[in-house]
């Protein structure tokens, strides 16, 4: 006791009297470290903020007509399908991710399986935008390969009511790289359960149901509500994937703002504006919420 | 209840390691506590008799019960982990209520149960507490109350002071005692420190090579010990590798010892073992036709506290003792009544 | 827990549906129509000249993306580590931007800025900018991690009380220990650059992603073989990023486990 509060007082003592940092270190750090936040300031924080300016000016001074205008009908749907969207392939990543992650690197797997996981997970949650929606379009668009074969083969999925052009077939397809990222993002997290916990709950009584209910799954809450999170603002500011798959025409927020960007809709740059503005939002709301959560399970350890 | 093992065999895949052949029983109330240097078995030990791992051959009894084929979660063991391994996600009393959870008992009363537990422990004040906020003493206090609440028929410590600081260990380890001795529990204690298994256990095994050497009493281990691993093993000793010369005379490496030789003959190799403080000083010089009567010159010369440990180079050999004379040293007597001869090692 | 028949049939039906996708468009990529067949889709690419250029230009903009990364990004983190630790939570904070700001916004924020002078605007070399934030993210994770585990401040406390100034303490000690976290950052940097999409789309810019797409819309079998030579190409960098990393960590192990501790 003695020992671990004297060494604990020598630390904040040494932390307070530490030394100033000499003039030539100074020097190196600016000079180090400005060049940074300049790029940072012109790259990133000025255009947010002419985003923000031009959102709220029109014609004759300050307006919030743009804003308002996120409430019209074509914004209100884009903004229902990109939240669907985000929501389903999210889930279903978040299911899919989880399993394999769980199957892969929980108590008692094989480390080669971890090992093919983790490199195919690398590669795959990098496999998107234009080359993986021409890899759907060869495989299930209308006149892919898979769709032609399941047609001769009797099976019509298109007249079934599929279209990979439309949320659902977006949803398949952001899940391809939407479920890597998951295992990506939620291995630590399942590395991170002690066999000793498990092994705990076993001698205590829990069956397998109890210990996946009681143990695992509330302690991977905070890593799983987090990874959810993060999956869903990758799906809801993606724009590429389906961008090439339906050249811009299904509605959604981001395809929206590439649409006023491009001129391809009558819309003033301000409401392109007022979009980015939106997005940035929610997406600041979304990564503030997944950093609280991951902090939690830190706390944990 | 009793906690047996009979006949148990289990190697780990792919290597030699394991526990071969192991019988032993922990009686009701008693605590047994299993030594050993790392990869003796020991943890296997406790990991088969908590049902973590299955036996290969063998049976293992619980009670009346063979409980070779049943669960760990239908074995009702209190295990205590080395690092306690409380769930990161509940306060001390949902942790100690962990068990009465899985087996229904309702909010209330598991709660009631939970704190009257952490009272026990001396934990009364922290029962809200996540276990991050908790020192590794008090970790160590949950983790028992958790292990015990359930009426276990056993309890299975697993190096349980290892992660404490020295002070702290002491203090914990009478408390284990203390609790155990309360609840008359039969208890198997798995520790690589020889002097918490003597401190705390009514009887003490010693692994090796997943084999118990020897098992008894901590004063049987310490008098007798069957070879020169345990001796080693427990406690400080001299060990002399000698041949026997005729019948009461072994010569070692620091000169002629008189000793028991009982059915050993001319020719023999033994190892002879003495305590270092079986050994006594002498004030004259030794007697040069007296067997055990050695000089030496001193290597070092420590103060310790209670006593001092001197080491003397006598020939080609050392011969360490404790006394608590404060004078110079440099003849000693080995007494011919407490030397023990040991089997020489393979 | 799981049933292991049940697990085995989960992960084959995940195998196909990562696999299907890839298999089906190498196919795709060699049919010849109804006449079978054949590599023709990879020759028409290599004799095609409009694609050779837009290559080009993407990875001279993935070179220089790169250099920015290492000559503007590296130091920071560096000097943040040696001499103000405090100011690690603003690169952290900078290294999230480019999540919280989707790519389709800071084009948006972008083009607002386009009335700037014509000679940065008109030049592809202005996709720098935005690049060198869209890999900030990965390449600040790779050197972020790597410092943290060598121990900068003892490191550097050792060298200067064996005469080395900061210049030389940076160039001799943590430069080689860091050789294989830069080497990861340039990696990920570079794919990322090389399958961008969003930006230089809407900027009007002809970078190779841009180029896939514009001939996927004439020339199906082509587009599918970009695809799978785009696909080889990541996991080509990527293999080559795993492989340093797992090289790095058997030479960093007593560092490394010295710092988990």
């Amino acid at each position: 006791m003695n020992l671990a509060h004297s060494t604990k007082h020598n630390r904040e003592v040494a932390a307070k009297t530490r030394r100033p940092l000499l003039p030539m270190h100074v020097l190196w750090a600016v000079a180090m470290i400005a060049p940074f936040l300049l790029l940072t300031v012109i790259g990133m924080i000025a255009p947010v903020i002419l985003l923000v300016a031009q959102s709220v000016s029109g014609p004759h001074g300050f307006t919030l007509d743009y804003i308002q205008s996120l409430a019209n009908p074509t914004y209100r749907l884009a903004a229902w399908n990109s939240i669907v969207l985000s929501f389903a392939s999210a889930s279903v990543s978040l299911v899919t991710g989880g399993v394999v992650a769980f199957i892969a690197f929980g108590s008692g797997a094989q480390s080669r399986l971890g090992a093919l996981v983790t490199s195919f997970s690398a590669v795959a949650a990098n496999f998107a935008g234009v080359p993986l929606a021409f890899a759907f379009i060869s495989t299930l668009g209308m006149f892919g390969l898979l769709t032609r074969v399941l047609r001769t083969a009797g099976i019509d999925i298109y007249a079934m009511g599929f279209s990979l052009y439309s949320i659902s077939g977006l949803t398949l397809v952001y899940t391809y790289f939407l479920t890597p990222l998951m295992i990506i993002l939620i291995t630590p997290a399942i590395r991170a359960i002690s066999q000793d916990w498990l092994a705990a709950a076993k001698s205590l009584g829990a069956n397998p149901a109890q210990r996946l209910q009681l143990v695992v799954l509330p302690i991977l809450a905070p890593s799983l509500i987090s990874a959810f999170i993060l999956l869903f603002g990758s799906a809801f500011s993606g724009y590429a994937t389906a961008y090439a798959l339906t050249s811009g025409n299904i509605v959604l927020l981001t395809t929206e703002i590439g649409n006023v960007l491009t001129g391809d809709v009558a819309s003033a740059p301000q409401t392109g504006a007022a979009l980015s503005v939106g997005m940035i939002v929610v997406m600041a709301v979304l990564v503030w919420i997944s950093r609280w959560f991951g902090q939690r399970t830190r706390r944990w350890k | 209840m009793t906690m047996a093992f009979e006949s148990i065999n289990y190697t780990y895949p792919g290597s030699g390691t394991g526990v071969h052949d192991l019988s032993m029983t922990v009686g009701p109330g008693e605590l047994v506590a299993l030594i050993g240097a790392s990869g003796s078995g020991k943890t296997t030990a406790l990991k088969l008799l908590a049902g973590f791992t299955r036996p290969q051959a063998g049976l293992i009894r619980i009670g009346d019960r063979d409980v070779t084929e049943v669960t760990a979660e239908e074995r009702r063991l209190g295990v205590v982990f080395q690092n306690y391994a409380l769930f990161p996600h509940l306060c001390a009393w949902e942790n100690v209520a962990f068990p009465l959870r899985v087996r229904g008992v309702p909010h209330p009363i598991r709660r009631a149960q939970a704190i009257q537990m952490l009272e026990r422990v001396g934990m009364g004040a922290r029962v809200g507490s996540m276990p991050h906020m908790l020192s590794g003493g008090q970790q160590q206090r949950v983790a028992l109350a958790r292990a015990l609440v359930f009426d276990p028929k056993g309890l299975l410590l697993d190096e349980p002071l290892s992660a404490l600081d020295a002070a702290l260990r002491v203090e914990m380890r009478d408390e284990i005692l203390r609790v155990q001795r309360q609840s008359g529990i039969a208890t198997l204690l798995v520790t690589h420190d020889q002097e918490e298994a003597l401190s705390v256990a009514d009887r003490v095994a010693v692994m090796r090579e997943g084999r118990i050497v020897q098992i008894g009493t901590p004063r049987v281990l310490y008098d007798t010990p069957v070879d020169a691993y345990v001796a080693g093993f427990v406690g400080q000793s001299n060990l002399w590798p000698g041949i026997v010369e005729r019948e009461g005379l072994v010569g070692t490496s620091v000169g002629p010892i008189a000793c028991v030789t009982g059915t050993r003959t001319r020719g023999d190799a033994v190892i002879v073992f003495v305590r270092p403080e079986w050994i006594e000083p002498l004030a004259r010089s030794p007697r040069a036709e007296v067997a055990g009567e050695i000089a030496g010159e001193t290597l070092s010369d420590r103060f310790l506290g209670p006593v001092r440990r001197i080491d003397l180079a006598v020939g080609t050999g050392m011969v360490r003792l404790e006394t608590h004379l404060r004078t110079p040293v440099s003849a000693v007597r080995i007494p011919p009544e407490r030397v023990r001869l040991l089997p020489p090692l393979e | 827990m799981i049933g292991k028949s049940l697990r085995i049939v989960f992960l084959a039906a995940l195998f196909i549906y990562f696999a299907l996708p890839l298999i089906m468009t190498v196919i795709f990529s060699l049919s010849r129509g109804q006449a079978g067949f054949g590599p023709d889709a990879y020759v028409a690419l290599l004799s095609r000249g409009d694609l050779l250029a837009p290559l080009w230009m993407s990875a001279q903009l993935a070179l220089a993306t790169v250099a920015c990364i290492l000559l503007v990004m590296v130091p920071a983190v560096i000097a943040v580590h040696l001499f103000a630790p405090r100011l690690r939570m603003l690169l952290e904070l900078a290294a999230i931007l480019p999540f919280v700001i989707p790519g389709i916004a800071l084009v948006a924020g972008l083009s607002v800025l386009i009335s700037g002078p014509g000679w940065l605007i008109g030049s592809p070399f202005f996709l720098t900018l935005p690049y060198f934030f869209l890999a900030l993210p990965y390449a600040y994770r790779a050197i972020d991690i790597a410092i943290s585990n060598l121990d900068l401040a003892q490191l550097r406390l050792a060298a200067a009380s064996l005469g080395a100034g900061v210049g030389r303490t940076i160039l001799w000690v943590v430069m080689p220990n860091l050789w294989p976290a830069l080497v990861n950052a340039a990696l990920m940097t570079f794919t990322v650059v090389l399958g961008e999409f969003t930006v230089a789309n809407i900027l009007l810019f002809q970078t190779f992603p841009v180029s896939i797409n514009l001939v996927g819309k004439s020339e199906p079998a082509e587009a599918a073989a970009l695809t799978i030579v785009s696909f080889l190409l990541t996991w080509i960098a990527l293999l080559i990023v795993l492989l340093v990393g797992r090289n790095s960590r058997k030479t960093f192990d007593p560092v490394q486990s010295g710092a988990s501790s």
